[in-house]
């Protein structure tokens, strides 16, 4: 029972004097900006502090509440609370996500079950997955410079699909060699074609580390995002923090990395609950 | 009667960094129709290699087969095979293990039809109240119980078993025996039961083919086994034929598997053969009941589970 307690408190105490320790930390290093007033008559705003142009967990509240407390609320183009920014940055990155799904998968699938075609690109894929997404975006605004109004968009979600399907090819690939013989011994005394070897027996049994790929995908597309945002320009939770940092409010970049930070942890946090679920089921 | 399966002249040669190693060699036995035959020899003797050529999942390097009047080529949904370990698909419900052998071979019947087969089989190996949970959801008996559903539903030709139940404990070995024994008994399908369990043997089959120490391994002897159908284990047990067939096929084993390919009882030829060595005790009859393995072949299991 007092075993039992004790988890539970360390489980929920634990992190919360981590936050604590680190807000306290965060105060102690950042700079605090003071009004003081000058022998001339004028009032002037003093900085000091550790690191002066960081903003204080408090500062950053103060200032940036408004985006918080109504985090769906359109005021203009630019000034709109925080969760519809992310919103706008969640569509895209939803879909450039399903582009390297849908693309991904079949690709690791020949990948797992050819070695010729192993042999043929893995060499490749290896050359082109460490290339950073800043890399890609030029490119894709080349590539789709004359598609008109969609043309940033289009190059978004190139960059987005291109950066965030290895994770997805890799894993199916190991996925895919990793079926049991036994279960392809079924197949092959069951004698089903090929079609049916596929969706009743390969696929189920890969789904598991497809998943595990598909989580680390998601990851890597939201990472991307700020990335992309920047150079297109498109409106969302990184086009923000890069606006607010050309006009000197620090407070919003903080706010936005938090921001960024949190919904990529929920998102991590429901696929693993996902590919959970598809692992006890296999 | 007309032989329903054939095998003439099967060698099997596998490559090894060491050169090529010839594990069965002009492997012969015919087989009538609706007989049950079993395989029994050493762990490493080759028996179950012979079985997955029969099952079309291994290639035989010389010899063939011929089932029913045909040269068997491939795998194929005529021969029900139950391995040794299930082999279930854990993504499927037990129905829905079976199903996928029975839509491949009566896919002119319809869909009713083709439920009513699989439940039919599953309700005869005793899960009528177990069919729609998945094999995480069975204990490992239950799950072979699936295995053995599956291969019966597809009406084959020829029904192989690759040590079947090597995987349960003694208990629920003498279970599955019976059930697979009863099931058996309504059709009769031609059967051929690779097994390391003498006891086993004796209860099910109707010849026992002894295989002689591996490499190169071949038919040593094969034992008539005369007792009538359908079986009782009690009555088996009571027998003292029984016993004395026993006794035959465990000398077999600790002796004439060894010495037929003129090596010496008890020393390391081929892998897992040094513990067999012929003691006193392994030579006596002991009570089946109480101990199913004999001492002399207990290794087997014990590695495999």
């Amino acid at each position: 029972m007092t075993f039992l307690k004790k988890i539970q408190w360390d489980a929920l105490l634990m992190p919360l004097v981590g936050l604590v320790l680190t807000l306290l930390a965060w105060q102690l290093v950042s700079g605090r900006v003071t009004p003081q007033t000058q022998a001339d008559g004028t009032v002037e705003e003093v900085k000091s502090g550790l690191i002066q142009d960081l903003p204080g967990p408090l500062q950053t509240w103060e200032k940036t509440k408004k985006y918080i407390v109504e985090p769906f609320a359109k005021r203009e183009e630019l000034d709109q609370g925080v969760l519809r920014f992310t919103w706008y940055s969640l569509v895209i990155v939803g879909k450039g996500y399903a582009i390297a799904l849908i693309l991904g998968t079949p690709l690791g699938f020949l990948l797992g079950l050819s070695k010729n075609f192993s042999k043929m690109f893995d060499p490749i894929i290896q050359v082109l997955r460490p290339v950073s997404p800043l890399a890609w975006m030029p490119l894709g605004v080349v590539i789709f410079a004359n598609s008109g109004k969609s043309a940033n968009e289009l190059a978004a979600l190139f960059t987005i699909a291109v950066c965030a399907m290895w994770p997805t090819v890799l894993n199916t690939a190991v996925g895919v060699r990793a079926i049991p013989q036994d279960y392809l011994n079924v197949a092959r005394v069951l004698k089903l074609s090929r079609t049916k070897t596929l969706f009743r027996i390969m696929i189920p049994a890969t789904l598991p580390y497809m998943f595990t790929g598909y989580r680390l995908s998601l990851g890597i597309a939201w990472l991307v995002i700020v990335a992309v945002e920047m150079l297109t320009g498109r409106i969302g939770i990184g086009n923000f923090l890069w606006n607010e940092y050309n006009n000197g409010l620090y407070t919003s970049i903080v706010l936005c990395i938090l921001t960024i930070g949190l919904v990529g942890y929920v998102l991590d946090r429901g696929m693993s609950l996902l590919e959970r679920r598809f692992k006890s089921a296999v | 009667m007309a032989d329903h399966v054939e095998i003439a002249n099967l060698s099997k040669v596998f490559p090894t960094p060491k050169g090529p190693l010839r594990v069965v060699k002009d492997f012969n036995l015919k087989i009538r129709r609706g007989e049950f035959v079993s395989l029994i020899g050493h762990s490493g003797c080759g028996k179950s290699t012979v079985l997955s050529i029969l099952a079309g999942l291994s290639d035989a390097s010389a010899g063939g087969i011929v089932l029913a009047g045909k040269e068997l080529t491939g795998p194929g949904p005529d021969r029900g095979v139950v391995f040794q370990s299930p082999t279930l698909l854990p993504w499927m419900t037990a129905m829905e293990n079976v199903m996928l052998g029975v839509d491949q071979v009566f896919y002119t019947a319809s869909r009713e039809e083709r439920r009513q087969i699989a439940e039919y089989y599953l309700t005869v190996v005793g899960l009528a109240d177990a069919m729609h949970k998945r094999p995480a959801e069975l204990s490992q008996g239950m799950r072979q119980r699936v295995g053995i559903a599956r291969a019966f539903a597809l009406s084959p030709k020829m029904l192989l078993l690759d040590e079947p139940f090597g995987m349960l404990d003694s208990l629920t070995r003498f279970e599955l025996q019976q059930v697979l024994l009863d099931l058996w008994n309504r059709n009769r399908l031609t059967a051929l039961m690779v097994t390391h369990d003498v006891d086993e043997a004796l209860f099910l089959s109707d010849r026992i083919v002894m295989m002689t120490n591996g490499p190169e391994a071949e038919v040593g002897e094969i034992l008539e086994v005369p007792f009538a159908r359908p079986r009782r284990r009690q009555e088996l047990l009571e027998s003292p034929e029984y016993y004395r067939l026993r006794e035959q096929l465990i000398e077999f084993l600790n002796v004439r598997a060894y010495t037929l390919k003129g090596q010496t009882p008890g020393q390391g030829h081929g892998p897992g053969t040094a513990s067999h060595a012929p003691t006193p005790a392994a030579a006596e009859p002991t009570k089946p009941g109480a101990n199913a393995d004999h001492a002399a072949l207990k290794k087997e299991p014990a590695l495999k589970a």
